[in-house]
């Protein structure tokens, strides 16, 4: 039940505003991009003070139902949420009723009649998150539905690029391995897209789908011409017995890892991780100062505190006052 | 072959009605008298008799449809569809005839389960049912039915659809044994290993959107197979819910070398394409998946030149919690047979695609042609089998607007041009 608010109808604007969700890069334009990196600095610079906690989603509840397994995703929004003093609840699968059958749908609808302002939500289904912003009236962020979309994710390496290489325009990005079962991959060529970054994908034939739109290439000498080595996780049950994805993770590293001969001396190397070390990555790549993979956790945090209060807020002039009037 | 339960004949004049049987070559205002449910007179003027007159003007009065494709959930899941709620959507829907696929818990395969099945459309179904059996026991594709004896029990034809025949030998095997029954094959062509867990057309959307892509080719390598096997035996085989491109240019030679093979499309892959996958609303999940546009107005192309001879609705009622999931988790399968006439009319027959007389004959001769049964026609002397459609009408489609048990729809929502004012089913009113 909706609780009454006595607020008197003239006082009311004349339309409520669209609520505002995050769930696909596809949903967003420029301007939204740089909106949420301009917050994300905000939050940057306030992280930077002895006290680190900020009012403004004070008394705001922020639901994260996580139905993957997930640290620094949970663990960033969750932070996120508290750095901005927001009541967080966090709902994993594992122990919840989810184990004892019940639906997305129900749980949403019990997770909805707590009210709560955000549901950040991550689930092995590509559609999850649609499914939650219809069933509840929360606004939804999207932490990974299936193969689709992973929009904090994209968001931060931008964030991490802008921070690093002090511009996106230009930018060349080769993303390497399985793009085909990468909602990282999927967010990032989108985000790419919208700030013009040109991005070519390298990998295994069977790991490249065709029609997103971007270059691709077998071929791995072709990341040579990239500023930035965008590495992929290379998942384990895609060299399971029959699958034939690749004929095997030694081939596929033979064939696709990055190691530093692979490398231009001062090529930027990011990894959205979990690394498998020694697959898809050689360890002197990871642990090389040309690596951004720490610096990428760190935006982390700062961008999911511009996600929370980006959907929360919405619209340009209400974040710019509300940016300047809180953390001012 | 066709069971259904023993409803009043119709004593009714049509008057004033365009009356357009195309495969007849009739298209001229006359009217039409029916006496106890069967024609009795076609002709400019004929006496009323003090039958009820029903007012024709401007309205179109043609044979009735024929679905020979449709899944009516019976034995097993009767909350999502019944013998009499499937049939009183075909009614709604305009249909005289539909035919039951035999994918139910359990699967028809057996004449106990068979012989079940006809004696509960003698009590519930008011249109005339036909059934399909399996061709495989538990249509798990390894030991063949006995058919023989399902035939005889009356099965129309043979079919594991919602599954493969996945080995070529028993597919040989099966093609040779059904010829001494006189029935044929229904194929439901896909190569497992091809499709395997692809749940949209694999192209730009399923690659954007992230879904593990069932391409065109899982379909087609299939159909190719068992033409191959059909040419080799000179058997006649009929293909299921043709979606890709390939399969169509399959079938189109296979017809010019003599092969007598048949196919089938749904309304949803004659208007669809996986652009509609984008909502990600899984009533827009079905098996085989939309596919490009390529492939639709290849579909289109031959269902115009008769290549395709039949529209079948693949009408696949589910139960709204099971759809009210993420697409992935979604069952595949729409319902269609309350809306197929009004949608194809929309939107092929409106904007001049294809021709009302085209469209007629694909959803009544040509389905009937197929699977031996009698054409529904109009003429004097046959039991009336007819369908008054008012093309100036709406249909609108909403949750209630349906008679059958499922609204698991791609139309919901839409008002479509058209509407079914009346359908005569084996001589009964059975909608109006």
């Amino acid at each position: 039940m909706k609780p009454v608010r006595l607020v008197h109808d003239d006082l009311r604007p004349p339309a409520p505003p669209p609520r505002r969700h995050l769930i696909s890069i596809a949903d967003l334009a420029r301007d939204d991009v740089e909106r949420l990196l301009g917050t994300a600095r905000t939050f940057a610079t306030s992280l930077e003070r002895e006290v680190k906690k900020l009012p403004t989603l004070k008394g705001r509840l922020v639901v994260n139902l996580f139905y993957e397994s997930s640290t620094r995703t949970s663990s960033s929004f969750e932070l996120a949420a508290k750095r901005l003093s927001a009541d967080t609840l966090t709902v994993k699968s594992a122990g919840s009723s989810v184990d004892k059958g019940e639906s997305l749908k129900d749980t949403a609808l019990t997770l909805g009649a707590y009210d709560p302002d955000v549901i950040v939500i991550r689930h092995p289904h590509i559609g999850a998150p649609q499914l939650v912003a219809r069933e509840t009236s929360a606004h939804v962020v999207n932490a990974g539905d299936g193969t689709h979309q992973h929009p904090t994710q994209a968001l931060l390496d931008l964030y991490t690029l802008q921070q690093e290489l002090g511009r996106l325009d230009g930018l060349h990005v080769a993303i390497v391995g399985d793009v085909l079962h990468s909602r990282v991959a999927r967010s990032l060529v989108q985000a790419f897209a919208l700030v013009s970054i040109r991005c070519t994908l390298v990998g295994p034939p069977a790991l490249l789908p065709h029609g997103l739109g971007a270059e691709t290439t077998t071929d791995i000498g072709a990341i040579r011409d990239a500023d930035v080595v965008y590495v992929l996780r290379m998942q384990n049950e895609r060299i399971q017995a029959g699958a034939n994805y690749v004929p095997s993770l030694r081939e596929y590293t033979a064939r696709w890892g990055i190691t530093p001969e692979r490398l231009r001396p001062g090529q930027k190397v990011m990894h959205p991780g979990p690394m498998n070390r020694g697959v898809e990555i050689d360890p002197r790549v990871a642990d090389s100062a040309d690596a951004l993979i720490e610096r990428q956790v760190r935006s982390g945090l700062v961008v999911r505190m511009a996600a929370l209060y980006d959907v929360l807020t919405g619209g340009p002039v209400g974040v710019r006052a509300l940016a300047a009037a809180e953390v001012a | 072959m066709l069971w259904s339960k023993e409803l009043p004949g119709a004593n009714v004049v049509v008057r004033g009605a365009r009356v357009l049987d195309p495969t007849a070559g009739i298209d001229a205002t006359l009217e039409v008298r029916i006496d106890d449910g069967v024609v009795a007179a076609v002709a400019e003027r004929v006496d009323a008799n003090e039958h009820r007159v029903v007012d024709g003007k401007g309205l179109v009065l043609a044979p009735a449809f024929v679905d020979p494709h449709v899944h009516l959930r019976t034995p097993g899941r009767e909350d999502e569809e019944t013998l009499a709620s499937g049939t009183a959507a075909a009614a709604a829907g305009g249909y005289c005839a539909i035919l039951a696929m035999p994918n139910t818990d359990p699967v028809v395969d057996t004449a106990a389960t068979l012989g079940a099945l006809v004696e509960s459309a003698k009590d519930d179904a008011v249109v005339p049912t036909g059934f399909l059996a399996a061709i495989t026991r538990g249509q798990a594709g390894e030991e063949l039915t006995d058919m023989g004896e399902l035939a005889e029990l009356g099965a129309v034809a043979f079919s594991d659809d919602g599954v493969p025949v996945t080995s070529a030998g028993l597919m040989r095997r099966a093609l040779q044994y059904a010829a001494t029954t006189g029935r044929p094959l229904a194929l439901h062509c896909e190569e497992p290993s091809l499709s395997h867990g692809g749940h949209v057309h694999e192209g730009a959307v399923a690659a954007e959107l992230g879904f593990a892509g069932y391409p065109s080719v899982a379909e087609s390598v299939m159909v190719e197979r068992d033409l191959s096997l059909a040419a080799a035996e000179e058997q006649p085989l009929h293909l299921l819910h043709l979606s890709a491109a390939e399969s169509v240019a399959a079938l189109r030679r296979a017809r010019e070398h003599g092969v007598p093979a048949s196919g089938e499309v749904t309304p949803h892959h004659l208007v669809l394409t996986d652009d509609a996958v984008r909502s990600l609303d899984p009533n827009v999940k079905m098996n085989p998946p939309l596919r490009a546009e390529r492939d639709r107005t290849a579909l289109v192309d031959a269902l115009r030149d008769g290549t395709i001879e039949a529209i079948a609705t693949d009408h696949a009622p589910h139960a709204r919690h099971e759809k009210d999931v993420p697409f992935e988790a979604a069952p595949f399968g729409v319902t269609g047979l309350e809306t197929a006439f009004a949608v194809l009319y929309t939107e092929l027959v409106e904007p001049g695609i294809l021709a009302l007389e085209t469209l007629l004959e694909r959803m009544s001769a040509g389905p009937a042609r197929i699977f031996g049964l009698e054409r529904p026609r109009i003429a004097p002397g046959v039991r009336a089998n007819l369908v008054l459609i008012d093309p100036q009408g709406v249909t609108r489609v909403t949750e209630n607007s349906f008679r059958s048990r499922s609204a698991n729809s791609w139309l919901l929502g839409r008002a479509l041009t058209s509407r079914i004012v009346m359908t005569i089913a084996n001589g009964a009113v059975v909608q109006e």
